[in-house]
């Protein structure tokens, strides 16, 4: 996007965005597609507390009860937290290294039109006779029987999101590996662009067994196969085991990116270097590696015996150590540091101590006797939530505020995102803290309603009302973006006053080619040490003005993404219709087709000339 | 359009290049050989076995044959597809972390997970 303002057409505006290549785009796609999800799955959360309101509530069928819980915890873990999470990494990261985009930006695009579609598909299951019921975990003992389509969609929609998923993933790492500017070496990324490193080098481990799980899953359902089914040879116990080695790996993959903004938000807002970098960095990769290791902890009821069950204890608790780490570093940036408490400041202030109550649950859980009474009650309830959002979701609405004017150029106002901050922060506690208590007081989790006199009314009449706190927040956000997006006041590079990383010597947003040379790294904090030295722009350049290669964009990933989703619905009815296989074998040429043309046409970019970037220098220049 | 800069060889770096082409060529014809050498091996014992000669046992026969498939496979990557060569280093990184995790994850199963 030039900064030249354009009039177009909404039909060139909208074929822009269905085209674009451009990480920065990408990663507001990333962003938006995520956090409309996130609204859905929060308006299903609080259908699931309003239903819970009461005991012997009627509002909410049992049916309908089951399809809501798992279609929250679907959406929010697949396609709220992650896409959002891929939306700051798409727009950010490659700024931090220096990169003037990611290593493949046609697979970018193909990773998020992936997610998109397959996350319309798993919620047009809506209307096509019932959502999936089985839990976000689909253990196939119900899932396998479960009556309509529902957890088709589920296994359809999961494989084309989870395929874009691993496609970003391999693409952040090749672009981190290869993409990084001169003078950045591993030890000088900062520690965004290091939790997005392991966090994909845990998505291409992690998401492969995903990907298996879920075809043996839609084969057994579709295809007549007996994977999971005993009767017929199967083992359903097979399922857990595949479905944890992705699914606790999958819970770091969220983390470790929200440890990452953290990192980067404490020095800024604190103006001192981060406390232990390479013991953070040490912690970071340790844990990814530990995350391969404990999934069994997630079934020390099945009755894997003694042994099993104590050596993934050991294991579990062992990862409070890099995490003990992580939280030292953090305390220790602040310390004495000269404190600004800015919006994204007070998230993360707010995330120490919300985080340490949800991994000290942890470890407890990790204990594999207390696990025997905690297990299926909604004391893990309580222990999921205070992790994901006292963590990642605090860390994803702290870096909404702090990267907004990167990616938008615009300032979130920071009394309304205090507000928010104060209506969730609130809300969040009084929703899940009580819910410790309902679980030790014996309520089950994944229940649709509770009889009276039990004592969990009141606990549960709380937990409500903390809900409508979190969605008061929430739409206080909503307002504040498009309140600031209509008053549309620009800012400059570095609307924070103490950016310490390169994103912060771009203009908000960027030029679309990101930096007019290629920055040279002379150390950690690279644009606090130009500017420690004088030099205003926050970055020195490490080449001479040149012309510059830029990729052109491409209709190709949403037609191949279309032909996948249009093949899935083929896949799910070929039973029951007439076109159902025509649909399926339709939609795969479709992808095919789509695919050789990207292998026969030549497509070599073109090049923003030498001119045009000085014109835009100058402009800049002329600004200030 | 950006320049193309055309960089001429010198003598002595064309003659390098030729050198390392040539020794690169000798290891390549040398694994291959010793490939086939190791099927064909690979093949004979089996072919022992199942004529009933006196000590290849179904207890040496397998793991020998699976400590052949290991050595072709560690062939096939370095030599076949050039790990050997510099600048794959973190490749080489990822892919023996991905086979310690696969490896650790089987090793689970097998020692506490389903015959403890």
């Amino acid at each position: 996007m030039s900064s030249v303002a354009q009039k177009k057409g909404f039909g060139a505006w909208l074929w822009d965005w269905m085209t674009t290549v451009d990480h920065k785009k990408i990663g507001i796609l990333y962003f938006l597609g995520g956090a409309f999800f996130f609204v859905l799955g929060g308006i299903e959360a609080m259908m699931i507390r309003i239903q819970l309101l009461n005991p012997e509530s009627t509002l909410i069928s049992a049916g309908l009860f089951n399809q809501l819980i798992t279609m929250h915890g679907t959406t929010m873990i697949f396609l709220a937290a992650m896409p959002i999470l891929f939306g700051f990494m798409n727009a950010i990261m490659p700024l931090q290294i220096g990169a003037r985009d990611v290593a493949f930006p046609f697979i970018n695009s193909l990773g998020f039109w992936m997610f998109m579609f397959g996350g319309i598909f798993l919620n047009i299951s809506w209307l096509a006779g019932g959502a999936p019921d089985a839990g976000w975990t689909s253990y196939t003992s119900l899932a396998i029987t479960s009556p309509g389509h529902g957890v088709d969609f589920y296994s359809i929609g999961l494989q084309l999101a989870g395929a874009g998923t691993l496609m970003s993933g391999i693409n952040f790492l090749v672009t981190i590996i290869n993409m990084r500017a001169p003078g950045m070496t591993y030890m000088r990324m900062p520690l965004f662009t290091w939790t997005t490193f392991i966090a994909s080098a845990m998505i291409l481990f992690a998401f492969p067994p995903l990907t298996v799980g879920l075809f043996f899953l839609t084969f057994d359902r579709l295809f007549g196969a007996n994977f999971f089914d005993h009767t017929m040879g199967g083992n359903t116990i097979i399922w857990e085991h595949i479905f944890w080695i992705f699914g606790h790996p999958e819970v770091y993959i969220l983390i470790l990116p929200a440890f990452g903004i953290f990192s980067e938000i404490f020095p800024t807002f604190a103006k001192k270097r981060l406390f232990g970098y390479t013991s953070m960095v040490f912690a970071t990769v340790l844990i990814g590696f530990l995350g391969f290791m404990v999934w069994a902890h997630h079934m020390f009821t099945v009755g894997l015996g003694s042994t099993a069950n104590a050596i993934f204890a050991v294991a579990t608790m062992a990862i409070a150590v890099p995490t003990g780490v992580k939280i030292f570093n953090w305390l220790l940036t602040i310390w004495g540091g000269s404190i600004k408490v800015t919006t994204p400041m007070l998230y993360a202030i707010a995330f120490i101590p919300s985080f340490v109550m949800g991994g000290v649950t942890g470890v407890m859980q990790g204990a594999a006797p207390l696990d025997y009474q905690l297990h299926d009650s909604y004391f893990i309830v309580a222990h999921f939530h205070y992790v994901i959002v006292g963590g990642v979701v605090l860390g994803i609405l702290a870096a909404t505020h702090y990267w907004w004017p990167k990616m938008f150029g615009t300032m979130l106002n920071e009394k309304l995102g205090k507000v928010t901050f104060w209506f969730f922060f609130i809300g969040f506690h009084m929703t899940f803290l009580i819910q410790h208590w309902l679980g030790f007081w014996g309520m089950p989790r994944r229940v649709f309603t509770y009889m009276d006199g039990q004592g969990w009314n009141l606990a549960n009449y709380i937990s409500t009302v903390g809900a409508f706190l979190m969605a008061i927040g929430v739409i206080v956000l909503v307002i504040n973006a498009i309140m600031t997006t209509v008053k549309n006041e620009p800012v400059a590079n570095d609307p924070w006053g103490d950016g310490r990383t390169l994103e912060w010597a771009t203009q908000s947003p960027p030029l679309y080619y990101n930096f007019p040379q290629t920055p040279l790294v002379r150390g950690l904090d690279t644009v606090w040490i130009e500017k420690q030295e004088g030099n205003k722009s926050g970055f020195t350049p490490a080449v001479p003005l040149q012309d510059i290669h830029m990729p052109h964009g491409s209709i190709i990933p949403f037609l191949m993404s279309f032909g996948l989703f249009i093949a899935g619905f083929g896949a799910m009815y070929r039973l029951e219709t007439a076109w159902g296989l025509p649909l399926l074998i339709f939609g795969l040429l479709w992808t095919f087709v789509a695919m050789s043309v990207r292998s026969v046409k030549d497509d070599l970019g073109y090049y923003v000339p030498k001119e045009e970037i000085l014109e835009d220098m100058k402009r800049e220049g002329g600004q200030k | 359009m950006a320049e193309f800069e055309i960089y001429e060889k010198t003598q002595s770096e064309l003659e390098i290049g030729r050198l390392r082409a040539k020794r690169g060529m000798r290891a390549q014809v040398i694994m291959f050989s010793m490939m086939i050498f190791l099927t064909m091996l690979s093949f004979s014992i089996v072919l022992a076995y199942n004529a009933d000669i006196i000590g290849f046992s179904k207890f040496f026969v397998i793991p020998v044959i699976l400590l052949f498939a290991a050595v072709q496979v560690g062939l096939q990557l370095y030599y076949f597809m050039h790990m050997n060569e510099e600048g794959h280093g973190i490749p080489e990184m990822f892919m023996f972390t991905g086979a310690l995790i696969a490896f650790l994850i089987v090793l689970t199963f097998v020692t506490i997970v389903w015959w403890n």
